[in-house]
């Protein structure tokens, strides 16, 4: 092994599935043969170059991809520092980065035989990425959704629906993602056999946090190319939000071993960090614990019990994140940063207003801390930010808490 | 290592030539005092084995009779440390009967695997069930539990084929747990028939006795499943019944008497299975 490779931080996982301590396969024994049947079958999928042009032709005609860099100009000029670039995953089909993922995972549910697929969603943002591929593909899909979330986040519900897609409201808990995703888990047990799980972020039992990496890892891949032409160099900064982290860990992933590019992720700091049960700030505000198929760092109290956590964003609302990313924090390699609700609001609304773009609630969380450095940092320094999603179904609910007239 | 309590007591059931019943309940459901009352009661009402649920936030297996028992404790105050305490004090009355403590890998990951073993060990528990830990992850509790001296359960279902049988089986001791069905506590078991030969399958493999549990509801259900295997476990059923019997959330004088009063006629059709 050279010595770069020693040094990488793009080694992981190992053989059982683990980035450093976190990751794993934490799940019960009936799903336990699935899992090792899934990432068999994920390995024979790298390596067959039909896959690969499968999911390309998808990439380019189905999704739009590649994605455009768009220079904020008017932003950067606002803030009077950095140079800020958005990774437009708002202008994917669906809307947001999340169907990069689910174009992977449907066409290795095919290979697989699987003849129904199950999702969970918080946001709805990867309940209607599920819903279009299955739409697309003619698979029955079954979409798990806080009863919470059906409410703050309707028209997703309404495409969904129109989709095709059966969505079951799981009043369970604050009946927010980490319900679904229990209420999803249920439903793969009871029909492991026919059925395939479809998890939306870099997260849950080995190999799905690898696997939706390799998904989304596109992201950073694009990122590189397209600055390098813009630019003729890589950024200072990366900058996205973290739930789970897909988005995340799809653009920080190619730029783990380019020590001067500085990355940064955004976690829901809610009402801020010092508010009880307040947050989704998992690595800033919780401790590792197990949950979900994997360790990572979780919210939790002092019993081991799990919290629900608080954020304006449903899709940001969740106690844990992806077991690479607990792994990143705790090599110091990614700075992890907690976001007010109300720093992400005020962010989302400056995009709106500077430059016409309505991002998502969670990709306005990356830009709040965007937002934050790009003034102490030279004119001639270059930020790009993963624009993960497009806001429109969030506008409802920020006019309710702006004030406005509905 | 000398036998365990709950191979003593999987023993003495083989040598009367029935099934043991195995009665779940959860610590501190619906409250730390009628629980106990719960507990202490139930070897006289026919349970040869005790399975004591640690209640978690997030019972990803369980369906909703066993997540709201989980859920009545938590909010009556349920600790991880509070449910190894109650352990301790039902022992002070029955040296005898075999407890197990059931549940998710979280809390104790967060009490601390050493303290809580020695924990665990000191109040007389006598095994561990931890429904996310697949034989993959053994070193993070079954290893060092089978070092304290704990028996580690483990759950077989009906997707373990013959070639995973063999990782399942290597460290699982006391007994083997066999999942009737793919599914979630409480389902219903769709092909009862099935069930026998699983258990058959899987006797082939190990010398340890086989239960079986998840969807066993009634007497009749006990009798059925207990031909064919060393012991029935039933959870579901016994904390719905604690739920019939609250008012406004609140024990009542016949929770603790509805809960034995089930436990004994589900053991009666266990005892009566190859009659």
């Amino acid at each position: 092994m050279s010595e770069a490779m020693v040094n990488s931080l793009r080694q992981g996982p190992d053989e059982q599935g683990k980035f450093g301590i976190y990751g794993g396969r934490f799940v019960a024994e009936t799903l336990m043969p699935l899992i090792l049947d899934l990432e068999k079958a994920y390995r024979a999928a790298q390596d067959d170059p039909e896959f690969h042009r499968e999911m390309n032709d998808l990439r380019v005609h189905f999704a739009g991809r590649p994605s455009p860099l768009y220079f904020a100009e008017r932003m950067s000029a606002d803030l009077g520092g950095a140079k800020i670039y958005f990774k437009r995953e708002d202008l994917n089909h669906t809307g947001s980065h999340k169907l990069n993922n689910c174009l992977g995972q449907i066409l290795l549910a095919k290979r697989m035989g699987k003849t129904r697929i199950i999702a969970e969603t918080g946001a709805g943002q990867h309940g209607v990425a599920t819903a279009t591929v299955c739409a697309r593909f003619g698979l029955p899909c079954t979409v798990f959704m806080g009863a919470t979330d059906v409410e703050r986040q309707m028209p997703n519900v309404l495409r969904m629906k129109m989709l095709g897609a059966e969505v079951k409201p799981v009043t369970a808990g604050a009946g927010t993602l980490k319900d679904a995703m229990n209420e999803a888990l249920r439903d793969w047990v009871t029909n492991v056999e026919t059925t395939y799980y479809l998890i939306g972020t870099a997260a849950g039992p080995h190999p799905y946090p690898a696997m939706v990496r390799d998904f989304q890892k596109v992201i950073g891949e694009e990122i590189r190319a397209q600055i390098m032409e813009a630019e003729g160099r890589l950024p200072d900064a990366l900058v996205a939000c973290i739930g789970g982290g897909s988005n995340a860990i799809g653009t920080f992933y190619d730029f783990l071993d380019e020590p001067d590019v500085r990355i940064f992720g955004a976690e829901a700091g809610g009402h801020g960090l010092d508010v009880d049960n307040g947050h989704a700030a998992s690595m800033a505000g919780g401790r590792p614990g197990v949950l979900h198929g994997n360790r990572t760092y979780l919210l939790q109290d002092v019993d081991g019990q799990i919290l629900e956590g608080h954020s304006i964003s449903a899709g940001l609302d969740y106690p844990g994140v992806g077991p690479e990313h607990a792994f990143l924090r705790d090599s110091g390699r990614v700075n992890y940063v907690p976001v007010t609700d109300k720093q992400a609001l005020d962010a989302f609304m400056a995009c709106t207003k500077f430059e016409g773009i309505i991002p998502a609630l969670e990709s306005a969380h990356g830009l709040a801390h965007v937002m934050e450095i790009a003034p102490k940092m030279g004119k001639d320094e270059v930020i790009v930010l993963c624009l993960s999603g497009r806001g429109d179904k969030d506008v409802e609910s920020v006019g309710r808490h702006l004030g406005m007239a509905m | 290592m000398s036998a365990t309590r709950i191979e003593k007591r999987f023993e003495k059931t083989r040598r009367e030539n029935r099934p043991a019943f195995v009665a779940f309940v959860m610590a501190g459901d619906p409250d730390e005092a009628t629980a106990d009352a719960i507990l202490a009661g139930l070897p006289a009402a026919g349970a040869d084995v005790i399975e004591l649920g640690m209640p978690f936030s997030d019972p990803m297996a369980d369906g909703v009779a066993i997540q709201m028992a989980g859920r009545r404790a938590l909010e009556s105050g349920m600790t991880l440390k509070k449910t190894i305490q109650s352990v301790a004090r039902f022992r002070k009355t029955d040296p005898d009967t075999p407890i197990i403590l059931m549940g998710y890998y979280n809390p104790i990951y967060i009490y601390g695997v050493e303290t809580f073993l020695a924990d665990a060990a000191e109040a007389g528990v006598d095994g561990l069930i931890v429904v996310d830990l697949p034989a993959e992850e053994d070193g993070e509790l079954c290893i060092p539990a089978l070092k304290a001296g704990l028996n580690f359960i483990r759950l077989t279902t009906p997707t373990t084929d013959d070639n995973r049988l063999a990782t399942v089986l290597k460290n699982t001791s006391g007994f083997v747990y066999y999942v009737s069905m793919t599914g979630i506590t409480g389902a219903e078991i769709k092909n009862r028939e099935a069930v026998g030969t699983a258990v058959k399958r899987i006797k082939a493999h190990t010398d340890l006795p086989v239960a079986v549990g998840f969807g066993i509801k009634t007497a009749e259900d006990a009798a059925f499943i207990g031909r064919d295997s060393d012991g029935v476990v039933v959870g579901s059923a016994i904390v719905s019944a604690i739920a019939n019997s609250l008012e406004n959330g609140k024990a009542t004088a016949e929770t603790s008497k509805a809960v034995h009063s089930l436990v004994a006629d589900l053991a009666q059709g266990a005892k009566a299975a190859r009659s």
